[in-house]
């Protein structure tokens, strides 16, 4: 049982959740996940963990409601509680003075970002972050981010804050003033963790990608969350979740993302007006 | 007490009755039905009460075998309960999962003329018939110690140090990473086969004597051993983590969707509930289902597809039937439910659609050649035998490796080329001063019942160099 001390709503689809979990809070570092069920009887949902304090015990998740099992997790009250917590799971991330570093962060994936840009910030890099989003309203922990990066771009796909476009443009716009870094990292749908890579790692900067595929049990036990790296299976809950981005196999962890489409679409309908497939 | 049998009865056992083949295809009820007072008063009577009895030179764990058949031979149930429970923790689960013909019954005399004394049947009774009738006995219990113990893992092996520890006054607190307690015995073992009701009133049993388990702690990543030895106060670890990492085949497509590993498939259905139609968890409902392996997981993974629906639940096996290490019984039960056996037949690789979903294997055709280390013969591939099974779910149970999270943060903890940790088989220290294991982290995939002897092994090491401390 893990206490929901506060709950927010951060944008129509997106919630930030603190809970009180004080032996996660003392262990966890940048980049780890948790595993939660919402619900007696609900599913395993592993999700990276936003934010933390050790001294008050308690972290943060940051989740966006993508199926029955988010939305179930989006509906519990403050004051409640999840029924399963369990973490700080995977390998944080390898945190150093590298000198410059760039963060890019794209959708809901901003906030796993959020905890790997501020250990770069404490560890003395040079932080460089770029978020984009499809409009102003899904771009989240704005104010967080500007106190932790020495730069802060912002790209809209809409054009309605910042760039016009995505977080590749302003990227390259950074490359063409000639800016150099020493290392990067990517969050965000596949897609765009797939393009924008291709772009850091041609520009020669040593990028890791955080993935996020299916998984039930955190520990290794199972091999869902299996993505092939550098020709190798590997399993993302253990040896992951971030991978050197130039040996991803993005399309295969794209279709395996795809596996439960149809079964979620399926339990969707009839059980309230989705906001995720547009139908009332 | 000496009993009399007519010589035709004494060499037959008394057959257990079981749920319709083609029936239970269908569905998660527990295969066989368990014996009635009667029956296995009358399968007890035919032990015969050897005064040296070799049975019990077979069980990992020592049951007193003789005695607590003749106490059902007597029609004291709850005293032959009783008598299980002084040295098995476990006995509803062991009368339903233990290899007995690999071990106690092998040994039994009256199998050198005809069938062995049904000594699984009857362990299976004498749990039941305590269970249903609410009489459950609680061992005699030592004063507490204030030492205390935790212990990793909830399943066979950590269970059985549990209830050996507290019953001798030692403050024991098990350490579960599931939301779930029971390891294998709940994210493995289907429902037809071990209903998790009678896990789950083993454990609570377990719970009543005084054993706390902490659930959704990952030892190693929630606390390291070393904090709970030097943080938490804990005065002795016993590590029994299990096998917990699937092996896969490492040939193209393996990783195409509807590709599981036996681990997933099975947690999905037993621990994650998706055999119930309104689950959160989704499952693929193959409906041809081709199954990689020839153990007991297998058996178990490919009857689960058969009761998720699927028209054909396909076996594939690299070697011949007499080679499988499944149990006869579980062979025998897959294949009375229609299961079809592709044996000598190897998966080279999984096709799949544009999408990523698999849609056939590719296998290859085996023969046996000369014997290996394991003393079975070597499979050779037939070259040119190529040919493809059509398939839209793929279950690999070719076994496991164990899991690293425990041998990564414990530094001092002396670990095999293999990944198990290095322990005594017959006392469970490790390289580890107060840190012991035992079960499949140690052995590698094995079976319950030796999981339960490390256990039991390791406790009494605790015992004593607890003492001496």
């Amino acid at each position: 049982m893990a206490k929901i001390l506060k709950r927010e709503q951060l944008s129509e689809l997106v919630w930030r959740f603190r809970l009180q979990a004080p032996r996660i809070a003392k262990k966890r570092k940048a980049g780890q996940f948790i595993i939660l069920r919402p619900t007696v009887d609900g599913e395993r949902i592993p999700l990276t963990i936003a934010n933390g304090d050790n001294s008050q015990g308690w972290i943060e998740i940051i989740f966006q409601v993508v199926g029955k099992s988010t939305l179930m997790l989006s509906n519990l009250p403050e004051g409640g509680e999840v029924v399963d917590l369990a973490g700080p799971l995977g390998q944080p991330t390898h945190i150093e003075n590298f000198g410059k570093a760039l963060c890019i962060g794209g959708g809901v994936g901003i906030a796993p970002l959020y905890p790997i840009v501020k250990a770069l910030h404490d560890a003395g890099n040079d932080v460089t972050t770029i978020i984009g989003a499809r409009s102003s309203d899904l771009l989240l922990l704005k104010k967080e981010m500007a106190e932790v990066s020495g730069r802060l771009e912002i790209a809209t796909d809409d054009g309605s804050a910042g760039h016009h476009g995505f977080v590749s443009d302003v990227f390259k716009k950074l490359l063409d003033d000639g800016e150099k870094y020493d290392f990067a990292i990517v969050i965000g749908p596949v897609m765009m963790m797939k393009a924008t890579t291709g772009f850091t790692v041609t520009a020669g900067i040593k990028t890791y990608a955080s993935l996020n595929p299916i998984m039930i049990d955190g520990t290794g036990m199972c091999g869902g969350c299996r993505v092939t790296v550098h020709g190798e299976t590997k399993f993302a809950c253990v040896d992951g979740p971030e991978f050197d981005a130039v040996g991803i196999d993005w399309d295969e962890l794209a279709k395996r993302l795809n596996s439960y489409k149809s079964f979620e679409a399926k339990r969707l309908v009839g059980d309230h007006d989705c906001k995720l497939t547009g139908k009332q | 007490m000496k009993r009399r049998v007519k010589k035709t009865e004494q060499y037959v056992r008394v057959p257990m009755r079981e749920q319709d083949a083609l029936k239970r295809g269908k569905d998660f009820e527990e295969v066989p039905f368990g014996y009635s007072e009667e029956e296995a008063i009358k399968e007890a009577t035919r032990c015969l009460q050897c005064k040296k009895p070799v049975c019990v030179k077979g069980c990992p764990v020592f049951v007193q075998i003789p005695e607590f058949i003749d106490q059902i031979a007597n029609g004291d149930f709850a005293g032959a309960a009783k008598t299980l429970k002084e040295t098995n923790a476990l006995p509803a689960v062991c009368g339903r999962v233990c290899p007995q013909e690999d071990q106690c019954e092998l040994k039994c005399i009256l199998g050198k003329k005809g069938d062995p004394i049904g000594i699984g049947n009857l362990e299976r009774f004498a749990a039941d018939w305590e269970r249903e009738h609410g009489e459950i006995s609680i061992p005699e219990m030592k004063p507490k110690n204030g030492k205390k113990v935790g212990i990793v893992g909830s399943g066979p092996a950590g269970l059985t140090a549990a209830g050996e520890l507290i019953k001798e006054g030692y403050d024991v607190t098990i350490f579960e990473a599931l939301h779930e307690t029971g390891g294998v015995l709940a994210y493995g073992i289907p429902e037809f086969r071990l209903p998790k009701e009678i896990v789950g009133l083993e454990i609570g049993y377990l719970e009543k004597l005084g054993v706390k388990i902490e659930k959704n702690f990952i030892v190693g990543k929630t606390a390291t051993i070393d904090e709970l030895l030097n943080e938490e106060g804990f005065d002795a670890i016993f590590v029994a983590s299990g096998a917990g990492l699937p092996s896969f085949m490492h040939i193209p497509g393996e990783n195409s969707i509807g590709v599981y590993s036996a681990n997933e498939y099975l947690t999905r259905s037993n621990l994650m509930k998706a055999f119930l139609p309104d689950a959160e968890t989704p499952i693929m409902r193959g409906k041809r289902v081709v199954t990689i392996g020839g153990g007991n997981v297998a058996m178990d993974s490919a009857r689960t597809a058969l009761r998720l629906g699927a028209d054909a639940s396909v076996i594939v096996y690299r070697r011949s039937e007499s080679e499988m290490p499944a149990r006869e019984a579980e062979i025998h039960h897959a294949k009375e439910e229609g299961l079809q056996f592709n044996l000598l037949c190897n998966p080279v690789e999984i096709l799949s659609d544009e999408q990523g979903f698999a849609k056939s294997i590719r296998c290859i055709r085996m023969e046996l050649g000369e014997p290996d280390e394991s003393g079975r013969r070597r499979p050779v591939p037939v070259e040119g035998s190529d040919f493809e099974i059509e398939c839209d779910v793929v279950i690999v149970a070719i076994g496991n490796r164990p899991n690293p999270l425990i041998p990564d943060t414990t530094p001092d903890l002396e670990v095999s080329r293999w990944g198990t940790i290095v322990a005594n088989e017959e006392d469970g220290r490790t390289s580890k001063k107060f840190v012991y294991a035992g079960g499949d982290i140690v052995t590698g995939a094995a079976t319950v019942i030796l999981a339960m002897g490390a256990g039991k092994n390791a406790a009494k090491s605790i015992m004593e160099d607890l003492a001496e401390n």
